[in-house]
């Protein structure tokens, strides 16, 4: 196989292995920036995995497997709000709550309800999201350079992944150009400033989580509906963890976090394409150190090695009206 | 005032509330197996039978709750100086590297006698080293230590699969694991305690350990409450700003409650590694480090309530073990959502029920609760 | 007298067992200035917020214009026509002034009308007020004067036809609540009707119409501005006559126990807090630092007690230097005999969860009395703790009690007798009565003054001119970082205001 062919192959996984980050990382955003720590996005995508991969063969539809995604990782989304908005309990430890309920339940039920432990069964091809061939892309696929950029790169997706990129400026739209967006970023920053001008903190940061599990049933509808053909035991990995790493590396913000999620992506593809493989003047990469060079990466960044990132002011804090 | 709710007696904050939360918890879990299509109060019989129905259960409990005694006080030392280090999983794993290389180097050598102490200190010292670079980056660099311990539970897992499929791992073995240990590197059981009372034993991996667990409960309840030490944690813990007009060094404080905290979860790999399985394997750790948070948030940070904790959830663990066998529609996963529920309602919704005791308090005797009201008006 | 904008009618509140607002009644005429006095914890912030929605009353009922009006929110509030310039300003700091202006005032789901919008009226606001300010500006930016000026045309610009103004000048310089003074002027001449929530009787003299005086959640007396004095308010506020002056001897003192020469101090963002400050305390005398809030005091205190580092410039303690680069911590400066009762005692100079007795050792938990090797010794530490209390008579008499049981001017007394008790050669007090109750802050100056006498050198910050004036022997200015003059304790309040504000020294003199 020669280099270019590698490239784009390389390239190709990247995006695939980036959508599902890109989609937990926009969720993440969505209620950091208005003032709501979440470390349980790990939990939500996993539920919207199983939840979308067992809606779909029961119904034998891919879209009602997306609905229940979407309305079950809300659902987690809001137990998270309910914990840290209503009762202002401590975000992160409810944040480790949902991770742990969404592990151990998707599991028992799966087993309960398909008995192949704890897996969905396979799904058939119209249970899933196929990749969306572009018009013409088969055709130039022959053309050097343009054509399989095109073909592989550009063309051959599931619509979620076309989602999942289409969500960045959208969400860069509702931050910074709606009236949502304003009062979502002034509630992460100072809700007693948003309380005063007749607002509902809590009301909006509830919206907030609402988003956020819409994307979170978004990225684990990929994973199982996409990327694997069906629900497995613990299949998002730390993909959470990987994506809230995104999220501070990419310092808030919807176009840095594509680019934080497609490098972490390409991190992931490089280090499977790797495996094994010696490189030049290196010598053999230990695919573990490849693992965990997001990881590192993430923690030089908090270090203020590589910029400051810093996170919005009410995050963390629940809102207490003060006397 | 700092808190929005008044004053309960101690023993409503410390014992009521904590076990209105647990009722909470487990009636929740109760619906998921309803859920699964399983009687709740039948599964409730054979977890409490499984754990504490026979000597052998009862052994299995004490085996795991010595882990968790282990990853509570961890949890719950580092939460005395205010930090949430969510770390002790990777620490209690980079901890199994320390107690590897003694036994590796030891075992044929040394009684278990002379291994055990320096595998303790190996252990502690990895598990602090651990905990020291999360703690240095916090307190030098202002970095959250919850996301960079996560960070490094992630980086732990892939030293630890980098040295077990590497360095560790004998010539020819294909499973990602240590040798197993010699004599040297075998704890004794105390199983015999239990037979004391009666009980018959099979086999179980109740050890020595165990008594190490409780020693640290003591240690650390001395170190907290009745050092020098434990107050200026303690002090940092409530109140950054007042450690420092205390005289007291914010990065000194911050690297050295991490570093207990560090040792205390790497002692923790003693345990599965010496006691039961003789060996160090991948994955050895398998979720200890978080049921650690879940039993310092059941405990209330304190040795006492950890132990108990701990046994409550060793109990889990090996009736969940137990109810998986009898309701194969129950795996140990159920263990999970019940140590999640547990996290959710006596961590994040530790209040819910707060104010409704209140209440009952107050209409139950006015007067105990009218200062308490006072000084929740103050404004 | 014209008609009234607003009119409460038997208000009550209670906090649990606390009644903050008791039978209020209380009547504000439109387009007036109606000015509410009383202490600290007298219930005006906590009146004021039922009425701007924050709180709902338990009975009572508030009319607007003459028709009775609910208000559970504060959009309820906006709605009816009142708005509310918070005393800690309600403001997104990285947001810019328009932002912070339309926030909660959209005009519709997309930002582009409303930003459009609020700036024509923002121009139009400038025009109409003086109210001029940088509609691009970001808040963070902005010096704290102008901050204000944001929230009064937030207030404006939806439509707010009352405005509540809770302790505005608290964070101002003289010349900067002047300006404050002509703009609200000139809002009433426009017709709007304004409450002005403070402890500053001068200010309520200067520009009020009428004043109504509160104490102890009950208004006591309302009185048209031009019939009442300054000192018929006072007496009002505190319920009896007030000794301003507090009975202390002549100075005697000795030689100079601290001194500071070209300190220089800077904040995290780099800013110059204390700027070139040099002046000595001698062994018998209490040098007083009066100053707004804000311009270098609390730097200065936590500079020489050892908890900032400064940047250049020395301390000396009894002759001998202090590191000034953080080196020395607060610790090793006590062991000098040098201790501090800072301004914060909720977050700082207490730890409100512990129990009193561990308070009474924080700071000196390395005193070899305390300890026993590397433990606390605790029968020594609750005994020592049991002293102080008989000593101070700090009620509840109860040494295993949580801090944060203790009223206001107890916790006061637990710090305070920390402090004096360790016998220190120098003492510095930031705001030592700030939010103490009347008859605590007596027995405060009384305990300062002892420690004067007995040849301590004491080092006074406080935003209370009053305390200042009747405690120290000599007064330093400061203003902007630096001291901008020293004057006896027989300096006129008016002397001491111009200088506060930052008129030059020879303007001042004259």
């Amino acid at each position: 196989m020669d280099f270019f062919n590698i490239v784009i192959q390389t390239l190709d996984s990247t995006i695939r292995l980036s959508v599902p980050l890109l989609l937990a990382c926009l969720a993440g955003l969505y209620s950091e920036r208005a003032g709501v720590f979440d470390i349980g996005l790990e939990g939500k995508m996993l539920v919207g995995a199983f939840a979308g991969a067992a809606a779909a063969s029961v119904f034998h539809s891919a879209f009602i497997g997306l609905g229940m995604a979407i309305l079950i990782s809300v659902a987690f989304a809001l137990v998270h709000g309910f914990a840290s908005i209503t009762h202002r309990g401590n975000q992160i430890v409810s944040g480790v709550a949902i991770n742990f309920i969404a592990a151990g339940s998707t599991v028992i039920l799966g087993q309960a309800w398909f008995s192949q432990g704890g897996r969905t069964p396979a799904l058939a091809p119209n249970e899933r999201f196929e990749a969306i061939i572009f018009p013409g892309a088969n055709a130039l696929r022959g053309v050097p350079i343009v054509g399989p950029i095109y073909a592989e790169l550009i063309s051959g997706h599931s619509v979620l992944v076309y989602l999942a990129f289409l969500a960045v400026p959208f969400t860069w739209w509702v931050l910074f150009r709606t009236r949502f967006g304003l009062r979502l970023r002034a509630v992460g920053e100072n809700p007693a400033a948003v309380d005063t001008a007749g607002i509902s903190v809590a009301w909006l940061r509830y919206r907030a989580l609402i988003c956020t599990g819409i994307l979170t049933g978004l990225a684990g509808a990929y994973l199982s509906m996409v990327q694997n053909g069906g629900f497995v035991k613990d299949m998002t990995a730390g993909k959470g963890y990987i994506a809230l790493a995104a999220l501070i590396f990419a310092k808030w913000k919807p176009v840095n976090a594509m680019f934080a999620c497609l490098l972490f992506g390409f991190l992931d593809a490089l280090a499977i394409r790797l495996q094994g493989t010696p490189l030049p003047l290196i010598g053999r990469v230990p695919v573990q150190f490849m693992q965990a060079l997001p990881y590192v990466l993430t923690v030089v960044l908090l270090a203020g090695f590589i910029g400051k990132a810093i996170p919005p002011r009410a995050g963390g804090v629940p809102y207490v009206k003060e006397r | 005032m700092s808190t929005p709710y008044a004053k309960l007696p101690g023993w409503a904050d410390y014992g009521l509330i904590p076990l209105i939360n647990l009722l909470v918890a487990f009636v929740v879990a109760g619906f998921v197996v309803l859920l699964v299509g399983e009687n709740p109060f039948r599964a409730a019989v054979i977890l409490v039978e499984g754990a504490f129905g026979r000597g052998q259960g009862i052994a299995f409990t004490l085996f795991y709750a010595t882990t968790f005694i282990f990853t509570g006080l961890s949890v719950a030392v580092a939460v005395h100086c205010g930090l949430f280090n969510i770390g002790t999983e990777g620490q209690a794993y980079i901890g199994g590297l320390g107690v590897a290389v003694v036994c590796l180097v030891f075992d044929s050598v040394t009684p278990w006698w002379i291994t055990f102490p320096i595998a303790i200190v190996a252990s502690a010292v990895m598990g602090a080293l651990w905990a020291l670079i999360p703690a240095y980056l916090q307190a030098k660099r202002g970095s959250h230590i919850v996301i960079t311990t996560i960070m490094f539970n992630f980086i732990a897992a892939s030293t630890m699969v980098f040295f077990l499929v590497g360095a560790l791992k004998p010539a020819g073995s294909q499973a990602p694991q240590t040798r197993n240990f010699l004599e040297g590197g075998q704890l004794p059981k105390l199983n015999w305690i239990i037979e004391l009372f009666g009980a018959k034993i099979r086999s179980a991996p109740f050890n020595v350990s165990f008594l190490l667990a409780l020693l640290m409960a003591w240690l650390v309840w001395l170190l907290i409450w009745r050092t020098k030490l434990g107050y200026e944690m303690r002090t940092y813990g409530h109140s950054p700003k007042a450690a420092k007009y205390a005289g007291i060094s914010e990065t000194r404080i911050i690297i050295i409650a991490m570093m207990i905290s560090g040792a205390l979860a790497g002692m923790m790999a003693l345990n599965p590694t010496m006691g039961d399985q003789h060996n160090v394997a991948i994955d050895f750790v398998s979720g200890a480090g978080y049921v650690g948070i879940a039993v310092a948030l059941m405990g209330r940070s304190h040795p006492v309530g950890i132990v108990l904790a701990a046994i409550l959830f060793g109990a889990l663990y090996q009736g969940g073990a137990e109810l998986a066998f009898e309701m194969p529609a129950i795996s140990r996963d159920m263990i999970v959502i019940i140590q999640g529920l547990v996290i959710l309602f006596a961590g994040a919704l530790e209040h819910m029920f707060r104010p409704y005791i209140q209440v009952l308090f107050a209409s139950v005797s006015p007067k105990s609760m009218g200062m308490a009201a006072a000084k929740g008006g103050g404004g | 007298m014209a008609e009234a904008a607003i009119e409460l009618i038997g208000i009550n509140k209670s906090f649990g067992a606390v009644q903050a607002n008791r039978d209020i009644n209380l009547e504000v005429a439109r387009g007036t200035i109606h000015g509410i006095v009383g202490e600290n914890g007298a219930g005006k912030s906590t009146l004021m917020s039922i009425l701007y929605g924050f709180y709902q009353a338990d009975s009572g009922e508030i009319r607007v214009n003459g028709k009775p009006a609910t208000i559970k929110t504060s959009n309820d509030a906006i709605t009816a026509g009142i708005g509310m310039v918070h005393q800690h300003f309600m403001l997104v700091d990285n947001f810019t002034v328009l932002e912070n202006v339309i926030l909660g005032a959209e005009s519709n789901a997309l930002l582009k009308s409303s930003i459009a919008k609020a700036r024509s009226e923002l121009i139009r606001l400038e025009r109409e007020y003086g109210l001029q300010v940088n509609p691009d500006a970001l808040i963070e930016e902005l010096p704290v004067g102008l901050q204000q000026r944001v929230e009064i045309l937030k207030a404006l610009y939806r439509g707010a036809e009352i405005l509540i103004l809770d302790e505005p000048t608290g964070v101002l310089t003289p010349a900067e609540a002047d300006h404050l003074f002509r703009i609200l002027g000139q809002l009433k001449e426009q017709g709007k009707t304004i409450v002005l929530i403070t402890h500053k009787l001068r200010e309520i003299m200067a520009i009020t119409d009428s004043v109504s005086v509160m104490r102890q959640g009950t208004i006591v007396a309302t009185r048209e501005t031009k019939k009442t004095t300054v000192e018929e308010l006072a007496e009002l506020m505190v319920g009896r006559r007030v000794l301003l002056r507090v009975e202390k001897d002549a100075m005697q003192a000795e030689g100079v126990k601290l001194s500071v020469k070209n300190l220089t101090v800077k904040d995290l963002r780099g800013v110059t807090m204390v700027d070139d400050v040099s002046f000595d305390v001698r062994a018998g005398e209490i040098v007083g630092i009066a100053g707004v809030a804000g311009n270098g005091q609390s730097e200065l205190l936590e500079a020489i007690s050892g908890i900032r580092k400064a940047v250049s410039g020395s301390v000396t303690l009894d002759g001998k230097p202090i590191d000034l680069t953080g080196a020395a911590d607060p610790g090793e400066l006590r062991e000098r005999g040098l201790a501090h009762v800072p301004e914060d005692r909720h977050h700082v100079g207490l730890v409100l969860a512990f129990e009193e007795n561990e308070n009474s050792i924080l700071g000196y938990q390395d005193d070899e009395q305390y300890l026993k090797g590397p433990f606390l010794n605790i029968d020594a530490i609750q005994k020592d703790a049991r002293d102080k209390i008989e000593k101070y008579d700090i009620r509840p008499a109860n040494c295993r009690l949580k801090t944060a049981n203790f009223s206001g001017g107890n916790q006061q007394k637990i710090v305070l007798a920390r402090e004096i008790e360790q016998d220190p050669g120098v003492l510095i007090v930031g705001q030592p009565t700030r939010g103490v109750d009347v008859g605590a802050i007596e027995f405060i100056h009384k305990r300062l003054i002892a420690m004067r006498d007995a040849g301590k050198a004491v080092l006074l910050v406080s935003v209370e001119l009053d305390e200042i004036r009747s405690l120290s022997d000599r007064i330093l200015v400061m203003f902007a970082g630096r001291i901008v003059g020293e004057r006896g304790s027989d300096t006129t309040e008016g002397e001491l205001g111009l200088l506060m504000a930052g008129v030059e020294h020879k303007e001042a003199a004259e």
